[in-house]
């Protein structure tokens, strides 16, 4: 394992790597987000941050109730989230709980939906609080029933502890069981690591360690993916770059609610990483109730009067 | 002269932004000045004060952490919305104390400019009660002034608006929140300034107004333990010794003034001091 | 694929601008005589002409001054001063969006700055000031200050309708009245101010404007009836002003130049400290008195933070100030561009490296790419003179004691930065630099409550806080 070169995966050498990164000021980083969303984004560039938008989001239904026929619903609507109107793209990604991945992965395939990747989430998710044997095994699960994508929790405890190797330890074990099989988002939980120092250190910890995507929240705990906070991880991925030459993707989740808080997601993902990131490829937005409101706002567009929530699906 | 039959107004409690009644149900009568009933005021209950600390606790969050720019704004917007409403004080302090036109109209222009007099405080206090403290060591050493948290304060009986702006504005302009008993005898003034306040964009909880009896409200004023101070500007001294003796338990900070001070906004802060050191 | 913004240009409908204007005297719009043009820097096209006001004007102007202090304004309770006071900064507040579209209609600077910082700090300080005039025996300035009479203000270009309130608001507050010259090219807030004043029903010669040049500036300078000066603009010409009021009884405080060093220590929060730097020089075009233009870098990280400021700087949007995603608008003058031109070919004499990001100019208007040279020493003139535009000039340190030598080294001292996550080493380096303002881990912060002066040749006295009201009442500060 090299590690891009960065650690040795000594728990010394990412003791030491993890304390020479560069602090951050949180009131000048809350300034600079704010800043960034002052942007105006209208007509064509409105329209083309929409579609945008639309094909970044990660459709999410993790709740205890969830059934095959929520879950089949989900997965319809991702894949034409308007009925009437087949120029609106299909979304990034379905997004369940592991034992609902096969009922995705058939209900999409039957639909047309194969360009449609699933995701799971994995390792005790939201918590994070179970034993290694068992998330390996929550992992391997999901990707043995066709889960293209495992969105996985770092565990919190172990980071406030100071336990950062064990930390990166958890990651590289997830990451060795998707292999090529499943690309790895590493959640943070940020609401839970509260300052953006923390933010900034487990950023640079799960990129070493193997992550693909660095993602905020689980959507259970609040605050989740405020623009300060993707800011700072956003940085971290711009930064990481131009020492290795490699680019991770972010995944903001939670707290985006609407069409405004989107578009102010891509605004810092453009004038911080910059356009390269600007795809599904790179970027996803962990949401439900966003694309009805994306939705409404294209038709806005396409119409010239204001939208009802009548006129969109629910799931 | 019409036939027309007037709506008359029900008089509620302020408690968390909104007019509920008094848990307990009870009223009791307030007449005019000429004998003639005006309305039916809430008896307020130990559990309305109750009910009002918690909502006055959260609300210190929010109000403690806003600018006092911020502050200074809402006060002087209560100022605007009293001062469009100053006829209908006006004739609510004539008819319930009997007392004239013009003294009446005096003691409203007087409560709204007091209230714009205590806007201009909150971002000014700083500067007068803070320093920095010249000690003799390499370190930097600066003395602010904070709000204490939650205060309840018994306004006098009269003049039942402007010592209730008294007992209010200065509070609050620091940041604490305040839960105000009203003057007994005329309380028509406070109610219809929970009207004024609930116009004002001031949020939720920071001001709580009851209507009562001194004797029934003020001892369960001083023996909650979730109250940091107390204003008994209101009381007479025989009540006061004794609230004295059952806010000791929380060791609260209790005072009495009389007119308008900056005393009243500082006393009810506390001074905090930093030490940091300089060097390379 | 990339993410182009759709022009988003705010609507020039909000204001209506006169053909022609006058002067505000004694409560009046009265004519002028002469007028000159005032251009909208970004197109170079005609906004309106603005009156020369010559010595009848002037002398109305003082005599209306004169009148409503002695009759009214000396007579009044400050608890009436103030609420109007109160009255103004609530209707600035009101015609917010009208004043940020005329401010970036007649200065140049983008919609997003007038719209988010000039006009909200301007009606804060109104907001601010109104509250002392009733409480002026608290400020520490005496039992029972006294106000001088009247005050002859003048202001300088680069944040027009801010200047006017942190002169107008505190001479008013303390109890003068004033006559006030917005400068040259930036007349037009000043006069719709003026409107404001009539709308809060301001006794009649309370507030007086005056439009013109310098010579108008002179002789107000020179007019035997003013007790008062407050000044604004180069040292060059505070300098003048100082040599003018010598032998006068005139009290005078003068906000003058600067050439503040931006210190970066090697353990700053670098993603911060570059937003900062950008901040320190180039909002406002760098027509900031207290810029930060001389950024100073401890050795050890300036590869690192210069590599990360020419990045960030490729972002800055430069262009049509009206539209809401710029970022840098136009130079405000022809004449302000040249001298830019002018320093930045010196800079390239020198033997600096200059670097700009690739900027699309437009081709009407004045305009000037963000620009850094490095290399620079404290040899150099451009690490020495004010530029007055958006060009840095980055210097590095060794440790942090020569920082702070080479930050003071210099007959300016309006500002400074300093950047660290340390907290002890931050308060020592300001307590070691002589500088009025010093922002650490921040830049170009300003509020009504916060002193603002500078030390040496930036001039005299504080504008804001209890310390500024020293400026406007007797017997406090300079004689």
């Amino acid at each position: 394992m090299s590690f891009y070169g960065l650690v040795d995966g000594t728990e010394a050498s990412l003791k030491s790597y993890l304390s020479n990164l560069s602090g951050v000021d949180q009131v000048g980083a809350d300034a600079r987000a704010a800043m960034l969303a002052t942007r105006s984004i209208k007509t064509s560039a409105k329209r083309w941050a929409i579609d945008t938008a639309i094909s970044m989001v990660d459709l999410t239904t993790l709740e205890g109730a969830d059934t095959a026929g929520k879950v089949q619903a989900l997965c319809t609507k991702a894949v034409r989230p308007d009925p009437t109107d087949s120029s609106v793209p299909s979304v990034g990604a379905i997004c369940v709980y592991n034992d609902m991945v096969h009922v995705a992965r058939k209900h999409l395939d039957s639909i047309g939906g194969q360009h449609v990747p699933v995701a799971a989430v994995s390792t005790a998710f939201p918590s994070g609080r179970a034993s290694m044997p068992v998330k390996i095994l929550d992992t391997q699960d999901a990707i043995n029933a066709g889960a293209q994508e495992i969105d996985m929790v770092i565990d919190r405890g172990a980071f406030l502890e100071g336990r950062y190797i064990d930390v990166f330890n958890e990651i590289v074990a997830i990451k060795q069981v998707c292999a090529d099989r499943a690309h790895l988002k590493v959640i943070f939980e940020t609401g839970e690591l509260v300052t953006y120092d923390n933010v900034r250190k487990a950023s640079f910890l799960a990129m070493t360690a193997g992550a693909d995507f660095i993602k905020t929240s689980t959507g259970k705990v609040a605050p989740a993916a405020t623009p300060p906070v993707v800011l700072v991880m956003l940085e971290a991925v711009r930064d990481f770059y131009e020492m290795t030459n490699v680019r991770i993707g972010v995944k903001p989740a939670g707290g985006i609610r609407n069409t405004k808080d989107a578009i102010k997601q891509l605004v810092l993902v453009n004038e911080t990483a910059g356009p390269e990131w600007l795809n599904s490829k790179l970027f996803r937005i962990g949401a439900s109730a966003l694309l009805n409101d994306l939705l409404m706002q294209r038709m806005k567009l396409d119409d010239g009067y204001y939208a009802s929530p009548s006129y969109v699906t629910m799931d | 002269m019409s036939n027309r039959i007037d709506v008359k107004k029900t008089y509620k409690l302020y408690i968390n932004g909104a007019f509920p009644r008094t848990e307990s149900g009870r009223t009791y009568e307030v007449k005019s000045a000429k004998g003639v009933f005006i309305a039916n005021p809430c008896l307020a209950s130990r559990k309305d004060l109750r009910d009002a600390v918690v909502a006055a606790r959260a609300a210190h969050i929010g109000w403690n952490k806003a600018t006092a720019y911020n502050r200074g704004q809402i006060l002087y917007r209560i100022a605007e919305m009293l001062e469009g409403r100053k006829a209908q004080f006006v004739e609510e302090i004539v008819v319930s104390t009997g007392t004239t036109k013009v003294k009446a109209e005096k003691e409203v222009i007087e409560s709204v400019d007091r209230l714009v007099w205590y806007a201009g405080w909150t971002d000014k206090i700083a500067s007068l009660a803070g320093s920095t403290n010249p000690v003799a060591g390499p370190y930097y050493n600066f003395t602010i002034p904070e709000s204490m948290g939650v205060v309840a304060a018994i306004a006098p009986e009269s003049p039942s608006l402007l010592g209730l702006i008294d007992a209010i504005a200065p509070i609050i302009a620091s940041g604490n929140t305040v839960i105000v008993l009203a003057s007994t005898k005329f309380p028509l003034s406070a109610m219809t300034f929970a009207e004024v306040l609930a116009t004002s964009d001031l949020p939720a909880g920071v001001v709580n107004i009851l209507t009562g009896k001194k004797e029934e409200i003020a001892p369960w004023m001083a023996s909650h333990m979730d109250i940091d101070a107390m204003d008994i500007s209101g009381v007479s001294v025989k009540i006061s010794h004794e609230l004295k003796v059952a806010g000791a338990e929380n060791l609260k900070r209790i005072h009495s003034f009389k007119g308008s001070d900056p005393a009243r906004i500082t006393t009810f802060m506390e001074a905090k001091t930093v030490w940091h050191p300089i060097g390379l | 694929m990339s993410f182009e913004y759709a022009p988003a240009p705010e609507s020039r409908a909000l204001v209506t601008i006169k053909p022609k204007y006058g002067h505000f005297i004694g409560g009046k719009f009265v004519a002028g005589s002469k007028h000159f043009p005032t251009i909208n820097p970004a197109t170079e096209e005609v906004l309106s002409q603005i009156a020369l006001a010559g010595k009848a004007d002037v002398d109305a102007a003082v005599i209306a001054a004169r009148k409503a202090y002695t009759t009214i304004w000396s007579k009044m309770s400050g608890k009436e001063r103030g609420k109007y006071l109160f009255r103004i900064a609530r209707i600035m507040q009101e015609r917010a969006r009208e004043f940020a579209v005329l401010e970036t209609l007649d200065n140049g600077k983008p919609i997003r700055e007038s719209r988010d910082t000039d006009i909200p700090l301007a009606a804060a300080h109104f907001f601010y000031h109104a509250g002392w005039a009733d409480k002026l025996e608290y400020a520490g300035l005496g039992t029972s200050p006294k106000p001088l009479g009247v005050a002859g203000q003048i202001i300088p270009w680069n944040f027009p309708l801010l200047m006017l309130s942190w002169k107008v608001a505190p001479a008013l507050a303390a109890g003068n009245t004033v006559v006030l010259k917005p400068a040259e090219s930036t007349s037009l807030t000043a006069l719709l101010f003026a409107e404001v004043c009539q709308q809060a029903e301001l006794p009649a010669g309370v507030v007086n404007i005056v439009t013109g040049d310098g010579s108008t500036g002179a002789l107000i300078v020179n007019h035997p009836g003013i007790d008062k000066i407050a000044f604004t603009g180069s040292t060059e010409v505070g300098k003048i002003i100082a040599r003018a009021v010598a032998p006068t009884k005139k009290s005078v405080t003068l906000e003058l130049g600067g050439k503040a060093a931006n210190i970066v220590f090697d353990d700053a929060p670098i993603d911060e400290t570059v937003e900062g730097i950008v901040n320190g020089i180039f909002f406002n075009q760098g027509h900031v008195c207290c810029a930060g233009s001389r950024l100073l870098l401890q050795e050890n990280v300036a590869e690192e933070v210069l590599h990360k400021l020419k990045k960030r700087m490729e972002k800055i949007r430069v262009g049509d100030p009206m539209d809401k995603n710029t970022d840098v608008g136009a130079i405000n003058s022809k004449e302000q561009l040249a001298k830019i031109v002018e320093l930045a070919a010196v800079g390239d004499l020198e033997g600096a490296q200059r670097w700009s990001p690739k900027c699309e100019l437009p081709k009407k208007g004045f305009w000037f790419a963000p620009t850094i040279f490095t290399g620079v020493t404290q040899a150099h003139r451009i690490a020495r003179e004010e530029i007055f535009g958006p060009v840095l000039s980055v210097l590095t340190f060794r440790t942090p004691q020569e920082g702070i030598e080479k930050a003071n080294n210099t007959p300016f001292g309006l500002s400074a930065g300093i950047w660290s996550e340390k907290g002890s080493r931050t308060l020592w380096a300001s307590q070691q630099l002589r500088a009025g303002v010093i922002w650490a881990n921040t830049f170009n912060k300003f509020d009504p409550t916060s002193p603002f002066g500078g030390y040496k040749e930036s001039g005299w006295g504080r504008e804001g806080g209890r310390h500024g009201l020293a400026a406007y009442l007797k017997g406090v500060g300079h004689e």
